[in-house]
C-alpha cells in the first residue's frame, strides 16, 4: 500500500487554508466530476482520488491525524485507540459540500488511516440515489440476430434480461434500478449494459444489412446454374446467369439483419461473387483451355 | 401501457435539502418538466437521474444555472458525437475486414 499525498493531489500546500483547500478541491472537481465525463474511467478514478483527498483535508481531526501520522500510517492504531473517545464526542458527520462519497470507495490507505467508509453515510440524514453500475457483454452475431434472455451476475446479483433481436456493437441499454443501493432510502442506481458484437467469419453488418462473399466456380460463373447459400435464417437457393462477371453483387432482400426492436422487419443480405479460377489444372483442362482462347 | 411515477417536488426538496425555487430556475431554463397536478407540482422519475446531476453540480461544484444550462448542451452534443463515433466505427471495421 503506498503513502497517497493528499496535498500533492489537490495541488495545494501544506499550509493551505480551509478555503483554498475547498476551492482547489472545487477546482479539480469540475474537471474530473464523473457527471462531467460520463463513461470517463481515468476521470472517475481522478475524481475519486481527489475527493478522498478532500475528505481527509477539510476535516480538522483528520487532517491533523494525517499529517501527524501520514508517512507512518502503520502505527495509527494506537493513536485510534486513544483517540477513539474523543472521536465518538466530536463526529458530527459531514456536509453537503463535502458529500460526494457515493461515487466509489477510497483507497486502502484511506481505510487504513481512518478505518472503512462502510456504513458512514448513516450519519446523514440526506437520501442519496445509488451508483450507476456499467459493464460490457460480449455476443456474437448469431447471438444478436435472435432475441434472447442471458442471465447475468452484477455484484453477486443475478439479473436476468431479455436481449432484443438487432442490438449493434457498442449499443447501451438501461436496466433501471439495478445500479447500487440507494443511501438512507434513496433510488437505486442504473445499470448499463454496453454491447460488444465479435466479428463473424463470413457475415459482415453494416447496420441492418448483411455482406456475405461468395466463392463461385469459374464453370457456374461462365455456363450459369444453381447455388445454395446459407443465411443467418437457414439455406437459400440462388440462380447464377450464364457469364456472370467478378465482383457481381446481388441483394437478398429481408435476409439481412433485424430491425431492432421492429419485429418482422429485416435488413438486406448483399452477396459478392468471387470468382474462383482453378488450380492445379491436369494436361487435358490445359488443353481445352488453349482451344478455348485459340476460338 | 407506461406507468408514470411522479415524486413530489415539497418532498423530494425537504429530503433533499434544497430550495423549491432551485427547482423552478431548473424549469424555467427548460432543464427539467414540472408535472403540476391538482396544484402540487411533481417530477416523473425517469427525471431523477438528470435533477440530482443538476443538484451536485449546482451544491457542490458550485456551477451557476447559466453554467449548468451549457455543460448540459455540451453533454447532450457529446453523447450525439459518441453515437457517431460508435456507427463510424462500425462502418469502419465492415471495410477493414475487406482488406
Amino acid at each position: 500500500m503506498d503513502f497517497v499525498d493528499y496535498y500533492k493531489l489537490l495541488g495545494i500546500d501544506k499550509k493551505a487554508t480551509p478555503k483554498e483547500i475547498k476551492n482547489a478541491f472545487r477546482r479539480l472537481a469540475r474537471k474530473y466530476h464523473p457527471d462531467l465525463n460520463p463513461n470517463d474511467k481515468d476521470a472517475k478514478r481522478k475524481f475519486q482520488q481527489i475527493n478522498e483527498a478532500n475528505e481527509v483535508l477539510s476535516d480538522p481531526e483528520k487532517r491533523k491525524k494525517y499529517d501527524q501520522y501520514g508517512k507512518d500510517w502503520q502505527h495509527s492504531d494506537q493513536f485510534e485507540k486513544q483517540k477513539q473517545y474523543q472521536w465518538s464526542q466530536s463526529d458530527s458527520g459531514r456536509t453537503r459540500d463535502t458529500d460526494t462519497q457515493s461515487y466509489g470507495d477510497f483507497s486502502d490507505f484511506f481505510e487504513s488511516l481512518f478505518g472503512s467508509t462502510k456504513g458512514a453515510g448513516k450519519r446523514q440524514q440526506v437520501k442519496f440515489r445509488g451508483e450507476d453500475y456499467s459493464t460490457e457483454l460480449q455476443l456474437n452475431l448469431l447471438d444478436a440476430y435472435r432475441t434472447h434472455k442471458q442471465t447475468l451476475n452484477i455484484n453477486g446479483e443475478k439479473i436476468r434480461i431479455t436481449i432484443p433481436a438487432g442490438i449493434e456493437n457498442g449499443q447501451t441499454i438501461k436496466i433501471a434500478g439495478h445500479g447500487g443501493k440507494g443511501i438512507n432510502g434513496g433510488p437505486a442506481g442504473d445499470l448499463y449494459i454496453i454491447f460488444s458484437i465479435t466479428d463473424h467469419p463470413k457475415f459482415k453488418r453494416l447496420g441492418n444489412d448483411l455482406y456475405l462473399t461468395y466463392d463461385l466456380d469459374l464453370y457456374k460463373a461462365v455456363l450459369g446454374g444453381e447455388i445454395t447459400i446459407e443465411t443467418l435464417d437457414g439455406k437459400v437457393k440462388l440462380k447464377i446467369k450464364p457469364e456472370t462477371q467478378n465482383g457481381t453483387k446481388v441483394k437478398l432482400k429481408d435476409k439481412g439483419f433485424p430491425v431492432y426492436k421492429n419485429e418482422g422487419r429485416y435488413g438486406d443480405l448483399y452477396v459478392t461473387y468471387f470468382i474462383k479460377i482453378p488450380t492445379n489444372l491436369s494436361e487435358k483442362e490445359k488443353g481445352l483451355f488453349r482451344q478455348l482462347s485459340e476460338l | 401501457m407506461k406507468t408514470d411515477y411522479l415524486i413530489g417536488i415539497d418532498e423530494f426538496c425537504a429530503s433533499h435539502n434544497i430550495e423549491i425555487s432551485f427547482i423552478s430556475s431548473l424549469q424555467q431554463s427548460g432543464l427539467i418538466e414540472v408535472t403540476t397536478i391538482k396544484e402540487t407540482n411533481f417530477i416523473e422519475q425517469d427525471q431523477l437521474k438528470q435533477l440530482e446531476k443538476f443538484i451536485r453540480m449546482y451544491y457542490e461544484l458550485d456551477i451557476n444555472l447559466e453554467g449548468i444550462e451549457t455543460i448540459n448542451y455540451l453533454l447532450q452534443r457529446i453523447g450525439f458525437l459518441q453515437d457517431e463515433i460508435r456507427t463510424l466505427r462500425n462502418r469502419l471495421r465492415l471495410y477493414e475486414s475487406f482488406e
